[in-house]
Order: structure tokens, then C-alpha cells, then sequence
């Protein structure tokens, strides 16, 4: 089954001011999530990964009555985030909620886990074969 | 029970020849029947029938007409029952007229030649086609690389890329382009579009040859194949062979270019030990042979310039002064805002750090670069030069917020966190 597991960020800037951490710090962030992947996609269970632009010129977008896009925002004040996805084919939700909780753990300031809100949903997939 | 080794390497080597021969014959048939589509069926089925039969039978004397004309044979059959399809709808005298206003002068003297992977690639770079399009069409038909293949390397589903693909032959049909060689008149703005197209393929790869991305890489590969192929046929353009030179002299840092984690090195930070020696040579090669030719243009500049980076054994050996008179002549050549910003870099290099921020100055009132990131980029680099920390970080965070690669990111904020690092003395 195939889960999204949805990454949010609590900064404006979407990236929990990792532009202020120590060179330290960052190098074990970004290996964090560089071995993740790794491991993900070595245990075949990676379908996608993405990392989403700072949301600074995000859009919200809407048809007028003529369906001609009208767009609103950026949304500045909002408090969280999508900084990032990742679609994984797992065996079962368990596994799904394993590595969200690995993608919780990256580490921050300190090293000490951010402890990052993921929210876990799954993939709706074809009919069943019968 | 499975097959030799021997088996195995003759399978190989006839798999190597079809590749080789699938543009050509691909050209030929499509230049004599004016329609992408059915050329493209017509080959496919006679590449497929001698994987098949070749190995077991041995590989006829003329391999490329063997293909040509089981290809023809083919559309002949759909030509025929195209016609009798017409047939039940209206009775037509002369069978064989018919079949030549189906297929307009199959029957004509034409045998495949070099010129016809040619007259492919600038079918498949044609102006009126996206980028994009070209691309995939380009790797599809002169690349001989599946729909499958092609899409993996730019990450989309197989359906996706496989209507893009479609759409692409659809557009050419409707636009009426004509499958030849283009006239003078045209030829210097064709063969730029082809030249352009090879060389985004190969920054497609090239730029992302990272990590889970590693795949791509092999687009790099596949542009350098497309291009030698491409001077192979045009051996006396200068500008094919800076394109190729450019790709070669760039390729051979590729290993060097990204550390184990993935993360960008910058040049000036790269292990040269593990520079492609060979790669170099035939560039270097290339350029030395070119140049002295006259009728310079911005690709063999280009070359010029990797060239002059490749032949620096250390990075403090790196001839400045020439890479800088080499971004003047390129500047005056192509007014392109990312030449002026290298030139930049170079005058720094050479003169001092202010001499390349003056130079920046101009750019912020060039709309196509000004509040772009690499201008952040490069004034974060001639400020820590300068030795002016501060503004230094600002410009690297400022430039690590816009930039749309995560690896540039991790570069750019990493960069500005070992500046905030010494300012603290750690």
C-alpha cells in the first residue's frame, strides 16, 4: 500500500530557520535526510521524495465564473507549512508510521530531534483484481 | 537453459549495431514518406524483426539496407491496406498509382546515408517545438532510448512521456516540417536549435547527477554520444566541436563534483586527482585543434574557458587572466547576464574583489538576472572574499531562499553557517 507522508514546517520561510543553524548542525541535518532516502529506497519501499520550494510566492488559486484562474495570497502570517513529501509503498501502516516517525526524528539545533509534525495518509490505489 | 557468453556478447554487439543504425534508416524512411509516425512504426517493426533473426542467421552484408528495405516493405503493406480500405469505398483504377499517392515515391532510388541522421536531428530540434519536446523526441528517435527509459531519466510516468513523445510528432505533422537537409538560408539558425538541444540534454544530466538522481546522469552520456555522432557528420563545424569539447572538458570533473552525502563541491573546492585525465585530453585536443580556425562562437569559448579550469592541476594555478579575456570576448559575443556575472567572477579573481563587485552593478538593472539567486550567490562569494562577513551571509542566505535546488540550498546555507561559525571562533 502506498502512503503520503507530508512534511509541514512551522516557519513563514518553511524551513525552521536552518539559515541561522551552526555548519554543524545543518551537515547532520541534511545527512539525515540524505541516509533516509538512501535507506528508503535500497529497502524498495521510495516511490517519490520531494522538497517544495520556500512558500514566499505560494498562490492560492480558484476559477472565476468564466474557470480563468484567480489566485490570492501569499499567505505570510500562516503558521505551518508542506515543506516536503514522500510517497512510500509499504507492507503496512505500521511501516508507514515507522518512517514518519524517522522523518520526526531529523535532527536540529543541538543535534536534538525537531520532532516534526508528519501527517500519514494513504494513497487511494486501482479496483481490486477480480 | 541460458545462453553462452559468446551468445550473449554476439546478442550485444547486434544490439549495439541496430542503435547505431536506427537513426539512419529512421531518417531515410521518414525523408522518403513525409510522416514521423508510420516511419517510426515501419522501423521499430524491422528493428524487432532483426534482433530476431540476425543472431541465429548472421547479420547481412548490408545491414543498414536490410533495415531500410524491410522498413519500406512494411509501410508498403499499410499503404495497401490503406488502399483497400478506400477500395470498399470507392473504386479506384490503377492499384499501383494508388499506392504511390499513399506512399509518394517509395519506389524511387533512395539508399540510407549519413546525411539522414541528420536531416532526423533537425526534424527532432526543430525551432517550432518546446525544448522539452525536442529533448524527449531527440533521445527517442536519434537516441534509440525507449519511452521508458527517457521517461525515468526525467522522472514522469512512462504515459506521460510517451503522449509527450506523440505530441511532438503530432505538432511536426501539423507544422508541415519537411523532412530534409534545411536550406542555406536556414541552416545556421537549425543547426543552433540542434546544438542548443544537446546541450540542455546534457546539463539535464549533468546537473543532477546526485544521489537518487544517478540515472540522469546517463542523459549525460547519452548527449556526449549524440554529439560526437553529430561532429562525425559535420566534422568541420566549429561550433559542434566546442559543443563537444565543452561537454567533454565538463563531464571529466563529473565524480569530482559531488561528495559522498551528495552535496555540491564547487570547483574550487574539488579533489582534481579525480578529474578524467582522458576526457580532458580529447577536449583540450578539440579546442586546440578549433580555434585557431577563426569563426569563433560562444561554445567553443566555452570550451576554451573549461579548458583553461581542466589544464590547473591545483586551483591556485588556474590562469585568471585568461579565463578573464575569454568572458570579455564571450560577453561581447552573446549578451547573456550569466556570462557578464562569470566575467565578474573572473575580474575578481584577477583584480581584486571590488573589481568584480563593480561589474555587478550593471546587472541589477538587467530584469533577466536582477533578484535572480546566483546574483545573491556570487555577491556572497565576492563579499567573503572582501572579507566582509556580514554582507556576506545576508547574500548567501538571501540567494539559499530563492534558489530551486535543494543541493544548491544545503550548499548556500552551509556556506553561510561556516561564515557565522568563524565570526563566533569556533
Amino acid at each position: 500500500m502506498r502512503y503520503m507522508l507530508m512534511m509541514n514546517a512551522p516557519r513563514g520561510n518553511g524551513d525552521w530557520g536552518a539559515n541561522q543553524w551552526s555548519h554543524d548542525d545543518l551537515k547532520a541535518h541534511i545527512n539525515f535526510m540524505h541516509e533516509l532516502n538512501a535507506d528508503l529506497t535500497k529497502a524498495g519501499e521510495l516511490v517519490s521524495a520531494e522538497g517544495l520550494a520556500p512558500p514566499g510566492d505560494a498562490k492560492l488559486v480558484r476559477a472565476d465564473k468564466n474557470g480563468a484562474p484567480v489566485t490570492d495570497g501569499p499567505f505570510a502570517e500562516a503558521k505551518e507549512f508542506l515543506a516536503g513529501f514522500w510517497i512510500v509503498d509499504v507492507d503496512s501502516a505500521d511501516r508507514a508510521f515507522q518512517i514518519a516517525a524517522r522523518v520526526s526524528t531529523a535532527p536540529g539545533p543541538g543535534g536534538l530531534p525537531l520532532i516534526i509534525p508528519v501527517e500519514v495518509r494513504q494513497v487511494m490505489s486501482a479496483p481490486p483484481v477480480s | 537453459m541460458s545462453e553462452s557468453p559468446a551468445e550473449d556478447s554476439a546478442t550485444a554487439a547486434i544490439g549495439h549495431l541496430l542503435r547505431e543504425l536506427a537513426p539512419q534508416v529512421l531518417g531515410a524512411v521518414a525523408r522518403r514518406h513525409q510522416d514521423f509516425d508510420a516511419a517510426e512504426d515501419a522501423v521499430q517493426e524491422a528493428l524487432i524483426a532483426a534482433a530476431t533473426r540476425w543472431p541465429t542467421s548472421g547479420v547481412p552484408d548490408n545491414p543498414r539496407g536490410w533495415l531500410y528495405h524491410v522498413a519500406v516493405r512494411r509501410l508498403t503493406d499499410v499503404a495497401r491496406s490503406e488502399l483497400a480500405r478506400r477500395r470498399r469505398e470507392d473504386a479506384i483504377a490503377s492499384e499501383a498509382a494508388a499506392i504511390e499517392t499513399v506512399v509518394p515515391s517509395l519506389f524511387g532510388e533512395i539508399r540510407p546515408d549519413e546525411d539522414d541522421t541528420l536531416v532526423l536531428l533537425f526534424t527532432c530540434c526543430h525551432p517550432a517545438l518546446t525544448p522539452p519536446t525536442a529533448i524527449a523526441l531527440t533521445l527517442r528517435a536519434v537516441g534509440g532510448l525507449t519511452t521508458g527509459e527517457i521517461a525515468r531519466a526525467f522522472l514522469v510516468p512512462e504515459a506521460t512521456m510517451a503522449q509527450r513523445i506523440s505530441r511532438a510528432k503530432q505538432s511536426i505533422k501539423a507544422s508541415k516540417i519537411a523532412f530534409d537537409l534545411p536550406s542555406d538560408a536556414e541552416r545556421a539558425e537549425r543547426l543552433g536549435a540542434v546544438l542548443h538541444v544537446l546541450y540542455l540534454t546534457f546539463n539535464e544530466g549533468y546537473a543532477s547527477s546526485s544521489g537518487a538522481d544517478l540515472q540522469r546522469s546517463d542523459l549525460a552520456n547519452e548527449a556526449i554520444r549524440l554529439t560526437r555522432l553529430l561532429r562525425a557528420l559535420l566534422p568541420d563545424d566549429g561550433e559542434v566541436a566546442g559543443l563537444l569539447a565543452l561537454m567533454l572538458l565538463t563531464d571529466a570533473r563529473r565524480a569530482a563534483r559531488t561528495g559522498t552525502g551528495g552535496e555540491l563541491i564547487p570547483l574550487d573546492e574539488q579533489d582534481r586527482t579525480v578529474w578524467d585525465r582522458l576526457l580532458i585530453d580529447e577536449g583540450i585536443a578539440i579546442v586546440s585543434d578549433t580555434l585557431p580556425r577563426g569563426s569563433l562562437g560562444p561554445y567553443q569559448l566555452q570550451a576554451a574557458i573549461a579548458a583553461v579550469h581542466d589544464e590547473a592541476m591545483r586551483v591556485e594555478d588556474t590562469d585568471w587572466p585568461q579565463i578573464l579575456a575569454l568572458y570579455g570576448v564571450l560577453e561581447g559575443m552573446s549578451d547573456n547576464p550569466i556570462v557578464s556575472l562569470n566575467r565578474a567572477i573572473a575580474a575578481a579573481m584577477v583584480n581584486g574583489p571590488s573589481a568584480g563587485l563593480d561589474r555587478l552593478v550593471a546587472l541589477d538593472s538587467d530584469a533577466r538576472i536582477a533578484g535572480h539567486y546566483r546574483l545573491d550567490a556570487v555577491r556572497g562569494h565576492l563579499w567573503e572574499m572582501a572579507g566582509d562577513r556580514e554582507r556576506a551571509v545576508a547574500h548567501y542566505r538571501a540567494a539559499a531562499e530563492r534558489t530551486l535546488s535543494i543541493p544548491e540550498r544545503n550548499y548556500l546555507t552551509t556556506k553561510a553557517a561556516r561564515l557565522v561559525d568563524q565570526g563566533r571562533g569556533r
